[in-house]
């Protein structure tokens, strides 16, 4: 516990400050300022901590987190400072698994409903939902103690004519094992989504079994003849992989295929873009030039157009086309799972839907192994290995919600929330790197599962515009991937910055509004069910008690839901109809009328009061 | 000289409309002497197109075979193909359309012509005086007073002829100091903020030249506007340099040795050609279906539109926290005092008074601060981001106020009372309308023009309930605070609404937008069913009780 320690506003030009105490628990790392106002941090979203030079008030502590907060401390005394520093750079690094905040997070329910709470997103159920297995998919055993591929689940849907040893054989041409699966089938299109790492072909080897299982994909769609093998690295980059013994499918060996590149970067890139969006983002006194270069610069939008105008490629492949189409990478577990995600939600409404997300995240991200613990580094690793893969995802579906707008169940915070507890360690889904280690880490037994809570609290996920109606089940969702409709997204890169957003939010006045709504047709139901007794006993005289109605008030807004979850720890949005002022030292035109004031002593600066007005 | 003239091709049949998004229609050309028109009966939903002339801001012609194409870019920024067989009409169209697109004198414009089909509630031209606004004032403080010095628009042609300035300073002053100030707009009254009684004055640069000259009048009148022993801030909206060099030409800017209780600012807000080529590359950028995204994005920093965007909101908002939280008096002015003044003080009056927040609010705002203001709308919405002319006096100034208005209602969506359609249908109505409101570019002109007395204005249309109903903010609740926006560029939009209006598919966008009125629109009627009911079980409790 640190006392006097201040806060400071991270675009705030003004040296305004909020003066509090910091308190280090064994999870989260808590200020709360002089009006009581907390700020929790996990440990585990701390990123970085930064020790800036000492300065006249104290010593400077800049901690940067994984969902893009950045808070600025001033400690008063070096010695608190280094100690906090110290303290901070053990608990955010952890080395083994059982020490993240998972394992101790108790959520006080009782053991059948944390099974229960596990048994939520049943894929089997999913597979069968779309239709398999059927005539000419069928579940595969061969997985089924992680023989053939340890990145992989247990169970798989595999072409019934591809048999054992061609399975065997095609895993063995693959990179990691990761041979060539089903990942969606497509019903009305008979044409299926299949995933799989790249081939080790280097310059010109074959493999029989690996031909013969691409043909099985190929035959068990009955619309069509020919099939799309989607490399989703750019050439250049399949081509040197080529020297490494790797590389990509010679379309004179296959039958029947067509193969194509889409180039979207590899997990590298897309860390250093990432860090350069931070940095310009987080630029202080910011020029509109300076941003879009930034922006441009960052490559970031790019990533994100090429990871949807891939997804846009392999949806109309198979719904244009009525094609099957066989997706991947390298291992199969970044791009790979980006794109057959994505290609999915545009085909098939029900991951438009919460439930349908989740299942879709547990499908193509957690059961396929894309490595969350790596790529978001809950242990403390390689730092190559961290990626925002998952991140980019998000993006993609965001960009999408933005487009259409009545076609998603969830909305933004949905969307926010998950990023969050990607990087919480909070709960078990996300902890390491594929299903088997999961098993190993009994994370059923010993953690929670994040899906059970955010259902519980949909109502502060939905969509208020959702129309299920929007476009039937199978059609496909075609955004419009022009690059001006690429927009950065501010609710996530600055979520925690207040005074960057709009002071009034239309989307949670009218989130609040349809909420209202519904408690208001219960109420008209209530009153008219009493009217309509009373009119029954209106001959029957008797006093009863003035009934006053039980709830006074139901019209009275409620405070918009927090985007986190357990301890509110911050003031996202203020009551819908809260109406503000805001407050010049936001801002940074307040500069240059501060240096006058200062010449002019005589002027005293009004401190601007929020005012608030709840309708 | 009779339209008629121009017109040697009247009608085509079997023309072809391309519009982005939309499938292409066959149809027939019409064309009258202010509307192309076109129209497709062959299919049940008989569809017609009527544009004005006056809105077609270029025009291009090529020709395969005898099929010729006509590509029509609007100065609402629009653009349509019409694909007519047969070369002769083809062309003779395409220069009918370029000569009516292009007729030079004001008289022959449209509004003069224009019959409206509604009943007239209110006369727009007579909705906003400044009487009215005086009368206000005079609710709040007496020190100020009307004048009328400038009835004949002898002092200052730009200028209306009542303008209110400070009671201690009479007519005769008022008349020296406009010869001290570029085309006479010497000091006047923009807005009085009641919270603290402070003022914005706006004006034109003062005739100081490279050997300092002064005009005690002057000093008097903008010192008049000071409380005793306060100071205030003079905005200019040119930065130093330029206004030093202004000097050699006659102008200049008020010096600390003869207005000790000023502080100057300045500020740099962009004029003229660089602001309208900044509009010309961001339309480019915007039209340019690209799938590059660093060159859309290189090509959106390079517009500098944005940029513009920033710091005309910037310098507004500086103005209103001189006014509201240093409690200082301002006075604003660049050189002319027509264009980036206009843009300061409306904005900050938006940012500051609940009132320019209203739909009549805006729109009395807007003939106070522009049209009244002198700004002169006929040269700077001649031509809009199509134009290949590039005459120095087109600028889309009042567009960039309009966008500025629009990104503070971004930030603060429930207080204003209008919707981003009124904001689009201003900017419309500013390059080319049915209605004199917009024409000439002060009052001396139009009433030379008579048209109060020839034309309809806008004002009259658009305050009619029918109309009104398309432009109110389903979501308004009054809001008597002053509105901070931010000036982040990570806050900052582009305009979607204008600028991507026609190039992308909306129709999910505006079915959202739908759906959101229907939400409030059916909380609104369960409300007043609840209290309905309510009402009703309370009587019959009484009854019972009464029995």
């Amino acid at each position: 516990q640190v006392e006097q320690v201040k806060l400071l506003d991270r675009f705030s030009t003004s040296n305004k400050s909020l003066t509090g105490t910091l308190y280090l628990t064994a999870t989260h790392l808590l200020f709360i300022d002089s009006s009581q106002r907390e700020t929790w941090i996990l440990h585990h979203h701390i990123a970085a901590v930064e020790k800036l030079p000492l300065t006249t008030s104290g010593c400077p502590l800049v901690i940067q987190c994984k969902n893009f907060r950045i808070v600025h401390f001033v400690v008063p005394r070096e010695r608190d400072c280094h100690d906090i520093y110290n303290s901070l750079l053990q608990l955010s690094r952890t080395a083994k698994y059982e020490e993240l905040y998972a394992f101790s997070y108790n959520p006080k329910q009782n053991e059948s409903e944390q099974v229960k709470g596990w048994q939520l997103i049943d894929l089997a159920e999913e597979y069968k939902r779309m239709g398999v297995p059927n005539a000419y998919w069928q579940l595969s055993d061969a997985n089924r103690d992680y023989k053939i591929c340890e990145t992989y689940p247990r169970e798989l849907y595999v072409p019934r004519t591809a048999s054992k040893p061609i399975i065997v054989g095609s895993s063995k041409f693959r990179s990691k094992g990761r041979f060539p699966v089903l990942s969606y089938y497509h019903k009305n299109k008979e044409a299926a989504i299949c995933r799989c790492s790249q081939p080790l072909s280097g310059f010109s080897a074959r493999c029989l079994e690996d031909e013969h299982m691409l043909q099985a994909i190929s035959k068990a769609n009955p619309s069509n003849r020919y099939m799309y093998v989607m490399d989703t690295r750019p050439k250049l980059n399949a081509m040197a992989n080529r020297a490494a013994g790797k590389g990509y499918e010679n379309e004179d060996n296959y039958s029947n295929i067509r193969f194509q590149f889409v180039g979207i970067e590899n997990i590298h890139v897309m860390r250093s873009s990432l860090q350069k969006l931070l940095e310009v983002s987080g630029t202080r006194g910011l020029s509109v030039n300076d941003f879009l270069s930034g922006l441009e610069n960052s490559g970031w939008l790019r990533h994100i157009k090429a990871v949807l105008d891939a997804a846009v490629f392999l949806a109309r492949a198979i719904a244009v086309e009525s094609a099957s189409v066989l997706v991947h990478c390298s291992d199969g577990w970044d791009r790979t799972s980006q794109v057959c995600s994505l290609g999915a939600l545009l085909l098939d409404s029900y991951y438009r839907t919460i439930k349908g997300f989740m299942v879709l995240i547990e499908k193509d991200w957690i059961s396929f192994g894309h490595k969350f613990s790596d790529r978001c580094c809950q242990l403390d690793g390689d730092p190559k290995e961290i990626s925002p893969v998952f991140t980019q995802f998000l993006e993609s579906v965001w960009n999408l919600t933005e487009q259409f707008p009545q076609a998603f169940e969830y909305n933004e915070a949905f969307l926010l929330q998950i990023h969050e507890h990607v990087h919480s360690c909070q709960f078990g889904n996300f902890l390491g790197n594929c299903q088997k280690e999961r098993e190993e880490l009994k994370l059923k037994e010993k953690t929670y599962s994040l899906w059970p809570f955010l259902l519980a609290e949909q109502k502060k996920y939905q969509n208020p515009l959702y129309n299920p109606d929007f476009c039937p089940e199978l059609t496909l969702l075609e955004p419009n991937t022009v690059s001006f409709n690429f927009k950065f997204w501010r609710n996530m890169y600055h979520q925690f910055d207040r005074s960057m957003h709009p002071r009034q939010s239309v989307f949670s006045l009218i989130m609040n509004t349809s909420e209202q709504n519904k408690q208001l047709e219960e109420d008209i139901k209530e009153l008219e069910a009493k009217i309509k007794q009373r009119n029954g006993q209106s001959d029957v005289v008797l006093v009863k008690e003035h009934e006053q109605t039980a709830h006074p008030a139901p019209v009275a807004l409620k405070t918009p839901p927090c985007f986190q979850k357990e301890q509110p720890p911050m003031p996202v949005n203020d009551a819908v109809r809260t109406i503000e002022g805001s407050n010049t030292a936001d801002n940074r035109y307040s500069e240059l009328v501060s240096e006058f004031s200062k010449a002019e002593p005589a002027v005293v600066s009004l401190e601007y009061g929020v005012a608030r007005m709840t309708c | 000289m009779e339209f008629a003239e121009l017109i040697k091709t009247p009608r085509a049949d079997n023309v072809v409309l391309h519009r982005p998004f939309h499938q292409a229609v066959e149809g027939t050309l019409c064309l009258t002497g202010h509307h192309l028109i076109f129209s497709s009966r062959r299919n049940d939903n008989a569809e017609e197109l009527w544009l004005l002339h006056s809105n077609i801001d270029s025009i291009e012609k090529r020709f395969v075979g005898s099929l010729g194409t006509i590509v029509i870019k609007c100065k609402d920024l629009r653009i349509i193909q019409l694909d007519i067989p047969g070369m002769e009409e083809c062309l003779n169209i395409a220069s009918s359309i370029e000569a009516l697109s292009t007729l030079d004198s004001v008289t022959l414009m449209y509004p003069f012509f224009y019959r409206p089909m509604f009943e007239v509630v209110e006369d727009g031209w007579c909705s906003f005086q400044l009487e009215q606004e005086f009368e206000f004032l005079c609710s709040m403080t007496n020190e100020w007073r009307l004048s009328y010095v400038n009835k004949e628009f002898s002092v200052c042609p730009s200028y209306p002829p009542a303008v209110i300035v400070p009671k201690s300073i009479d007519d005769e002053a008022l008349r020296k100091v406009a010869l001290f100030r570029q085309g006479g707009r010497f000091p006047v009254l923009s807005y009085y903020h009641k919270k603290n009684g402070m003022v914005m004055m706006r004006s034109s640069q003062p005739l100081t030249g490279t050997n300092g000259r002064r005009c005690k009048e002057d000093e008097k009148l903008i010192n008049a506007t000071l409380r005793t022993g306060r100071r205030g801030f003079v905005i200019d909206t040119r930065p130093l340099g330029v206004a030093q060099q202004a000097r050699a030409k006659g102008g200049g800017f008020e010096q600390e040795v003869h207005y000790p209780q000023w502080r100057r600012i300045h500020k740099y807000i962009e004029r003229f050609n660089i602001l309208q080529e900044s509009l010309i590359k961001l339309v480019e950028a915007c039209n340019d279906q690209s799938h590059n995204m660093d060159r859309w994005l290189s090509k959106l920093e390079a517009s500098n539109w944005l940029t513009h965007v920033k710091e005309l909101l910037t310098t507004a908002c500086l103005a209103a926290q001189c006014i509201d939280r240093e409690g200082a008096s301002v006075l604003v002015h660049g050189s002319e005092g027509t264009d980036s003044t206009l843009q300061v003080t409306s904005l900050a009056q938006i940012i500051l008074d609940p009132r320019c927040r209203t739909i009549r609010g805006f729109e009395s705002l807007v003939v106070r601060e522009w049209l009244q203001a002198g700004h002169p709308f006929q040269q700077r919405c001649a031509q809009s981001a199509y134009s290949n002319s590039k005459q120095k006096w087109e600028a889309p100034v009042f567009l960039l106020f309009l966008e500025c208005v629009w990104q503070i209602h971004r930030q603060f969506p429930c207080s204003f009372e209008f919707n981003e359609q009124f904001l689009i249908m201003l900017f419309e109505h500013a390059y080319a309308s049915q209605f004199g409101t917009f024409l000439g570019n002060n009052e001396n002109e139009r009433a030379k023009l008579k048209l109060p007395q020839k034309t309809m204005s806008l004002w009259s249309w658009v305050n009619r309930t029918e109309e009104l109903g398309r432009f109110q903010n389903p979501i308004y609740e009054a809001n008597s605070l002053v509105i901070w926006p931010s000036v982040a560029p990570q806050s900052l939009q582009l305009w979607e609404g204008v600028f991507l209006r026609w190039n992308r598919p909306s129709k999910f966008l505006e079915e959202a937008e739908e759906e959101r009125i229907r939400i409030i629109k059916y909380n609104k009627a369960l409300q007043a069913k609840v209290n309905a009911l309510r009402r009703q079980l309370a009587e019959m409790e009484t009854d019972e009780a009464a029995q």
